[in-house]
Parts: C-alpha cells; sequence; structure tokens
C-alpha cells in the first residue's frame, strides 16, 4: 500500500470521528433524544473523544457531553463517576479558548443539578481552573466559567464559601465592567448567587465594591442583564442593615423606580424584591424610599402587573407600614385602595395572605389609620377570607389577626355595621367593644345606629353574663333610655300582646 | 410677910396632898391629854405641810403653766411656719405645673408630634408622589415609543432589504414587473420601494486576469481560485473578524498634538493675543490690589523645603489616616473608571 493510500485510512477514520461527534452533538441538543443516546451508550463513546489529537473533535465531544448532562441529573452523575471531570479541569489550564469554553459548558451542567454534584466538581479542583479562565482575554470563556461558578455557589452556603476562598469574587467584579453584555449578565448572575446565602458572604461581595458597579449598570437597556443586577442587589441588601445603607448610598434611587416600569416583568419583580429587602430593615431606610417617591411607584408597579409578581411590592407596602405610623400613613396617602383592589382580585393564597397582612400593620397604629382602611371597603373582604373554608390556614390566621388589629382602633361606624351581622363571635366582641366605645359621645352616631337596625342586632346577640361581650352590650344599653332598648330586644311584641290578654277593659 | 409665911406653912399639908391628887388626875388624863396634844399637833402640822405642799403645788403650777404655754407656743408658730411653707410650696408647685405644662405642650408639639410639619410633610409626600408619577408614566411612554420607533424601523429595513433582492422584478417600459399589475389602479407597495431602492450587489465569479490581482495581505478575504469561497462567514480560528481588520486598516488618521498645531502656531497666539486686548482692554491703568492687607503675612516655607532631604511619607506613602487594621485580609480594592455612556438620564 503507498502512503497515501494509508494516509487516506486514517483521514477516513477522522472524517468518520468528526461526523460522529457533530451528529451527537446535534442530537445532544434535543431533549426527546437523550434517552436513547444513553441507552447506546453515549458516554463510553465520548470519552475517549476528549482524548483525541484532533482540536475540532476534543471540542465537539466536550460541547455533546455538556449537552446532555445538562438535561439529565443522571447523565451528570455518569459524567462525575466516569472520571472525566480531571480530565477536563486539567484541559482547562491547557487548551485553546473553544475547548475551554466547552469544558466549562461541562462543569456547568454538572453543577446545576444538585449539591453533591457541585461539590463533587468542586472536589476535583475544578475552582483554580475555573479561575484561571476567568483571567483570560476571550469574553467567552470568561462568560461560560462565570456561568459554571454561579451554578456551583447557587447549592448551598459551604459551596459559595468554597468559590469565595478560592478568589473568584475580585475577578467576577472585574468581568461585570466588561463591554460584553452576556459576561455582564451571567457575573452579575454569579454575584448573586454567591451573596445570597449568608452576611458574611454578601459582606465579602460588598468588600470588592460590587455595588458600584452594579449601581451603574440600573439603567443599561438590556432587560436581562437589569434582571440580573437587580437580583445581585436584593441578595446583597438582605442581610443586615449596614450593608442595605452601602446599596442606598449607592445611589440607585430614583433611577432604579425608572426600571418599575420597564416591559419586561422579571425586571420590575427584580426591583421590587430589591425595595422590600431594604425596607425590611430599618424605619430610616423605608424613610428615605418613601421620601423619595417610591411608594406611589410601587403602587402603579401593582396595578401594571398581575400574578404572583405583585407579592414583594405588597410586602414592600407592609414592611414600609410596619415600622411607624408616619410611614403607614405616607402609605395610605400614596393610594390604599389599589391594595385593596389587589386583595379581590388575585386568587392564590399566599398573595391573599400578604395583603392582609399588610392591610393589617397599616390599619393598626391610630383611628386615622383604621379609617382609612375601612373606608377601602375591606372588611368583608378579611371577613370573607377569614371565614372561607377554602382558604388555607395560614390565610386564615393571617385574615384573622389583620381584622383584630384594625378592629381595636376602627371608630368609622359605617363600615363597622355590616360586621356586626356576618362576624364570628370572636370578631364580634371587638366590633361591640369599639361601639361601646363611641356611642357614648356621640348622638348622632347613636341615631343612626337605632334607624341602622345595629340596636336590633346587639340585642339579639346571645352572651353569657359576666363575659366581655355582656359588658360591652351593656355599656351599649346604657346609652339609650330604657323603653329604646326594651322595644329592640327580641319578643317584644309577644310580651307586648301578652298585656292585652292580663288587660280589664273598665 | 411673917403672916403670909404662916399661912403658906399651914396649907404646905394641903398643898402636898394637893401635889398628890394633882399629880395623880395628872397622871390619869397624861395618856388623854398627851394623845390630844399629839391629835391637835398632828392636825395642826398636817395643816402647815398641807399649807406648804399647797404652796409647793401652786408654784409648781404656774411654773408648768407658764413652761407649756412658752413650748406651745414656740409649736405652735413652728406649725405655723410649716403651714405657711407648704402653702407657698403648693403654690410655687400649682406654678410650676402650669408652666412645665405649657413647655411640654409647645415642646411635644414642636418637636415629638408636630401635626403641622406632619401635615405640611404628607402633603409635600402626594406632591412628590404625582411628579413621581408623572415622571415614571412620561418614561415610560418614550421608552414604548422608542421600542416601537425600532420595531417600525426594522420592519422598514427589512421590507427594503427584501426589495434590494427583489429588485430584478422591478416593471419596465415595456413589461410591467410583478407588483405592477396592470388591472390595479396603483402599483404596489412593494414595487415604489423597489423604484426608490438600488439593487444589491451581488459579487460575480471573478474574471480570468492575466496577473494575480491579490494584494499580499488581504488572503483571507479574497478567495484564491484554487479553493473554493469559505462555508462560514466567520473564519475558523483564532482570527479577528474581517471588519475589525478593515476598520484597523482604514482608521482615518489620527495626527499627535504636534502634528496638528501649525508651524506659525507662536505668532498666530500672539497675533490672537493682540487682538484681544485690542478689543477689551479700556483702561490702561493697571488695578491695584488692595496693599495693606498683605503687609503683615507671614511668608510660610514649603513643606519640602523646610525638612529634611528626604521624601515624606506624608503625601507620598499616605496622605490621609487609615486603618490598617480594617484592611488585613483583604485585596486591594480595584476602582473603576465611570462610563457616562452607560447611564442615559431620562430627565
Amino acid at each position: 500500500m503507498s502512503q497515501r493510500q494509508i494516509l487516506q485510512v486514517f483521514e477516513q477514520y477522522q472524517k468518520a470521528r468528526t461526523q460522529f461527534v457533530q451528529t451527537v452533538a446535534d442530537l445532544a441538543a434535543r431533549p426527546q433524544n437523550t434517552e436513547t443516546l444513553q441507552n447506546a451508550g453515549v458516554m463510553s463513546l465520548l470519552r475517549p473523544l476528549l482524548l483525541d489529537a484532533v482540536p475540532t473533535i476534543q471540542q465537539t465531544a466536550a460541547l455533546a457531553l455538556g449537552r446532555l448532562a445538562n438535561y439529565n441529573d443522571d447523565l451528570a452523575e455518569a459524567v462525575v463517576k466516569g472520571d472525566i471531570l480531571p480530565q477536563l479541569v486539567y484541559s482547562l489550564a491547557e487548551h485553546n479558548r473553544f475547548y475551554k469554553k466547552a469544558a466549562a459548558f461541562v462543569l456547568r451542567a454538572v453543577a446545576k443539578h444538585s449539591p453533591e454534584l457541585a461539590q463533587a466538581v468542586v472536589d476535583c479542583g475544578s475552582l483554580d481552573a475555573l479561575v484561571i479562565s476567568l483571567e483570560e482575554f476571550d469574553p467567552g470563556v470568561k462568560e461560560a466559567a462565570a456561568w459554571a461558578i454561579g451554578y456551583i455557589a447557587r447549592h448551598n452556603a459551604q459551596l459559595s464559601q468554597a468559590v469565595v476562598d478560592a478568589g473568584v469574587v475580585p475577578l467576577l467584579v472585574l468581568c461585570i465592567q466588561e463591554p460584553e453584555i452576556a459576561l455582564k449578565r451571567v457575573a452579575a448572575s454569579a454575584l448573586s448567587d454567591i451573596a445570597k446565602h449568608s452576611p458574611e458572604l454578601a459582606q465579602t461581595v460588598v468588600d470588592t465594591g460590587a455595588i458600584a458597579h452594579l449601581a451603574q449598570m440600573i439603567l443599561n437597556p438590556d432587560a436581562k442583564l437589569k434582571r440580573q443586577v437587580f437580583s445581585a442587589l436584593s441578595q446583597i441588601a438582605k442581610h443586615s442593615v449596614d450593608i442595605a445603607e452601602m446599596v442606598v448610598e449607592a445611589e440607585i434611587f430614583p433611577a432604579a423606580l425608572v426600571c418599575l416600569k420597564d416591559p419586561d416583568e422579571y425586571v420590575r419583580k427584580n426591583v421590587a424584591t430589591l425595595i422590600r429587602e431594604i425596607t425590611k430593615h430599618t424605619p430610616e431606610l423605608s424613610q428615605i424610599i418613601v421620601n423619595v417617591g417610591g411608594v406611589a411607584a410601587v403602587i402603579d408597579y401593582l396595578g401594571d402587573s398581575k400574578g404572583n409578581v405583585r407579592l414583594p411590592g405588597i410586602m414592600m407596602l407592609g414592611y414600609v407600614a410596619t415600622h411607624s405610623e408616619n410611614l403607614a400613613m405616607a402609605v395610605i396617602v400614596s393610594g390604599v385602595p389599589q391594595l385593596a383592589i389587589c386583595l379581590e382580585e388575585e386568587q392564590e393564597d399566599h398573595i391573599k395572605a400578604a395583603t392582609a397582612w399588610a392591610f393589617g400593620q397599616i390599619g393598626r397604629h391610630t383611628p386615622e389609620h383604621a379609617k382609612a382602611v375601612a373606608v377601602a371597603n375591606v372588611f368583608p373582604k378579611l371577613l370573607n377570607l377569614y371565614l372561607d373554608t377554602e382558604s388555607s390556614e395560614d390565610l386564615q390566621v393571617k385574615a384573622k389577626k389583620a381584622l383584630k388589629s384594625i378592629l381595636q382602633k376602627c371608630t368609622y361606624l359605617p363600615a363597622l355595621e355590616p360586621l356586626l351581622y356576618e362576624a364570628p363571635s370572636n370578631i364580634l366582641k371587638h366590633v361591640i367593644c369599639q361601639f361601646s366605645k363611641v356611642l357614648p359621645h356621640d348622638s348622632k352616631a347613636r341615631r343612626l345606629f337605632v334607624t341602622s337596625g345595629g340596636l336590633k342586632k346587639v340585642q339579639e346577640i346571645k352572651a353569657e353574663p359576666g363575659s366581655a361581650i355582656q359588658e360591652y352590650i351593656n355599656a351599649i344599653n346604657s346609652c339609650y333610655p330604657e323603653e329604646i332598648v326594651r322595644y329592640y330586644s327580641p319578643g317584644y311584641s309577644e310580651t307586648l300582646l301578652e298585656r292585652i290578654d292580663n288587660y280589664q277593659p273598665v | 410677910n411673917m403672916a403670909r409665911l404662916e399661912k403658906l406653912y399651914k396649907q404646905v399639908n394641903n398643898i402636898k396632898k394637893q401635889y398628890f391628887i394633882r399629880n395623880r388626875i395628872a397622871e390619869e388624863n397624861r395618856q388623854k391629854e398627851n394623845e390630844a396634844a399629839v391629835r391637835i399637833q398632828s392636825w395642826f402640822k398636817g395643816c402647815q405641810v398641807r399649807a406648804y405642799l399647797s404652796h409647793l403645788h401652786k408654784n409648781a403650777t404656774l411654773i408648768q403653766k407658764i413652761w407649756r404655754g412658752l413650748t406651745a407656743r414656740a409649736l405652735f408658730s413652728q406649725r405655723v411656719k410649716t403651714a405657711y411653707f407648704i402653702m407657698k410650696m403648693n403654690f410655687y408647685n400649682k406654678m410650676a405645673v402650669k408652666i412645665q405644662q405649657r413647655w411640654r405642650g409647645y415642646y411635644v408639639r414642636k418637636n415629638v408630634h408636630n401635626y403641622y410639619a406632619r401635615k405640611r410633610y404628607l402633603e409635600r409626600l402626594t406632591r412628590k408622589n404625582e411628579h413621581i408619577r408623572r415622571d415614571l408614566e412620561e418614561f415610560a411612554e418614550l421608552q414604548r415609543r422608542e421600542r416601537e420607533r425600532i420595531t417600525l424601523e426594522k420592519e422598514e429595513k427589512e421590507k427594503n432589504i427584501q426589495a434590494e433582492r427583489l429588485h430584478f422584478l422591478l416593471s419596465t417600459k415595456q413589461c410591467p414587473g410583478v407588483f405592477n399589475s396592470p388591472f390595479r389602479a396603483e402599483p404596489d407597495e412593494m414595487e415604489l420601494r423597489m423604484r426608490k431602492v438600488k439593487p444589491l450587489l451581488v459579487r460575480s465569479a471573478p474574471k480570468e486576469r492575466k496577473t494575480p490581482n491579490i494584494t499580499p495581505d488581504l488572503t483571507n478575504l479574497m478567495p484564491n481560485r484554487e479553493r473554493l469561497p469559505p462555508i462560514h462567514k466567520k473564519p475558523q480560528g483564532p482570527f479577528r473578524p474581517a471588519l475589525e481588520v478593515q476598520e484597523q486598516r482604514h482608521r482615518p488618521l489620527e495626527p499627535s498634538l504636534r502634528v496638528t498645531t501649525s508651524i506659525n502656531a507662536l505668532e498666530e497666539a500672539r497675533e490672537e493675543l493682540k487682538r484681544q486686548e485690542w478689543r477689551t482692554r479700556i483702561i490702561d491703568q493697571t488695578f491695584l490690589p488692595f496693599s495693606n492687607t498683605r503687609r503683615n503675612k507671614q511668608y510660610e516655607g514649603l513643606m519640602h523645603t523646610s525638612t529634611t532631604f528626604e521624601q515624606m511619607a506624608y503625601g507620598t506613602k499616605h496622605f490621609r489616616e487609615e486603618h490598617k487594621e480594617y484592611l488585613k485580609g483583604k485585596k486591594r480594592r480595584k476602582f473603576v473608571k465611570f462610563d457616562s455612556n452607560l447611564i442615559n438620564t431620562h430627565k
């Protein structure tokens, strides 16, 4: 055989390998094929191709492996068990950038499924290799490495700590400053995943000066980048007061309020989450947000969105109102009717529970606040939520608490009257208590109470003598002359008729 | 006298008899008389003593009376004084309470819960909320219009590209094109577009040339006749995209400052200065500063010259006080350059 023929054999083999690996990579891009591929034993076939002499075959094999491991955690475990990871880690340090991208993609695909797999990825020393890749010039390599790091750090605090110990955070902060949008996105999401577990990790992220850079990217036009940036800022700010103050000092308000009008609903949700995390901590921070007009923006945001996305906005209003009665008044002034609309429209129980809690916090401070809440026609809804058998327990408990706390301060009688008719006894106690406080002092209210049939209803209530309800009922009855009380007591017509029986005409 | 004596001697026996009789009677009455005497004496002594005792009592009573009057008056005056004092203190307390009431009312109303400040704050807050709402809505409107404009432009562009590609379907004088049907009142939009647009230049196959016209560094772009043109637009491998290379190659000249300044720059500057002086200077007298203020001013030497001939740590090694212990274990911060293009202000 001549030399050319021998070489031709090798060329054919190379072509065959290339074609195989490219087709497998294309097939692995579709999820329905993974089952078949796995049964056909694709792992064991791809493994030696990773060590192939031709770099294209190596890269495509790595890409195929990554796609396979991406869909299925069994395959990811097979990757780990097949000892492929050390080889990949070694080659991360050596080869060209396409291979580095593919290898980082495989690491990411393996690490994303569960903490044990991520731990296995960390154990084979991939973090140092990924850190080296983060220092590369090519933005694609950096993106793949940052993505892998983000997925590793996502699972628990221990893994995040391992990632931080490898010295990743300053490099990620440098990545954020790069011009490529995809790289910024991935770096922001990696920082968010690192910082979310514990205050120390958040402090580490803050110490590298990440907040300033994240704050600069707030008004970037790309929607996905904004999602990640706001998510990162909210994960950082949620841990402690100092960090939240630093986030606010980065002057993100009022620029962040603009993003509450973004067309992308997850950007809006993340902004609302950020505001919520900031207002949760202290009254001063809430005051800053209120002064900047944040409450109005959030209420408009509640009006614009539907469903689960509203939850952070509602919770933010609740937290703001909790701190002091000035802030609760600020919330009321900005618009309580919108919150009442939320309560009506929403179907999910946890959102309704959050709204009920928020109302409770707003209305519990002074009679003014309770009046504002009552005027928004909230009591019947809260009562329905409390009494509805289909509501979850959490919802019922929250509705009851909210009702109780608002009722204890409510002196707005027109809103209390409907409650007389429908409320169960433990709520009724508070309603009657409020009536007994207000009626002795206001004659017009007494008249209205009688004409609207409230006195009649009060007489009909059966209460044990000596109980609190009976005392309140006595207090109410003592506001009226005896004849009227007797007139409205049940069975009065019968007693009158009995008098006819006993009467002797002269 | 002798007669008297004789009479007396006759009575001597009588006397002796009488003496004994009388002694006997006296002896018989002695006890009674003694007891009576004792009684009388005792009664009399009693009277004496009683008179003395009553005298003593009277005196003692007098003394006690005076004394008690004294102490009672002292006590009384003390009580009057305390009562007066209490009355005064009550009065002062009431006045102090009045002052404290006023002061506390004022203080609380000013600092702790200022009703009017709160009212003003809530009004301001509503106004601010309205501003913010208006601004946000305007901004959202702007963004929406921007997005719509972008989509419209994109559509336009696509249609133009389509028209460029299908330019060969343009109607001629002899033959109406597909988009210009004679049965229609007006030609179709595509036809009008194609009339405006120039046809897409497709590179025809390169003609046979005697001398190869390939410049030595364009081997990536111009395809070799023996090799087929590349399938992928992006060249495989570690090559920079062709556009970048072209841009770098045809980058406009950015001459340095030295090159751009003309050779006569100095003279021109002088001329310009002269013209400026001619235009602006009205008064020839120079304005002398107030010399009095500077008369007593001491010259403060430079820190650098007034110290020893070595580099000062202050100003070079450290400039302000640093807290080295806070920085322990942390890496040096990397500062970022502020890029103003990244932030678009919407106001």
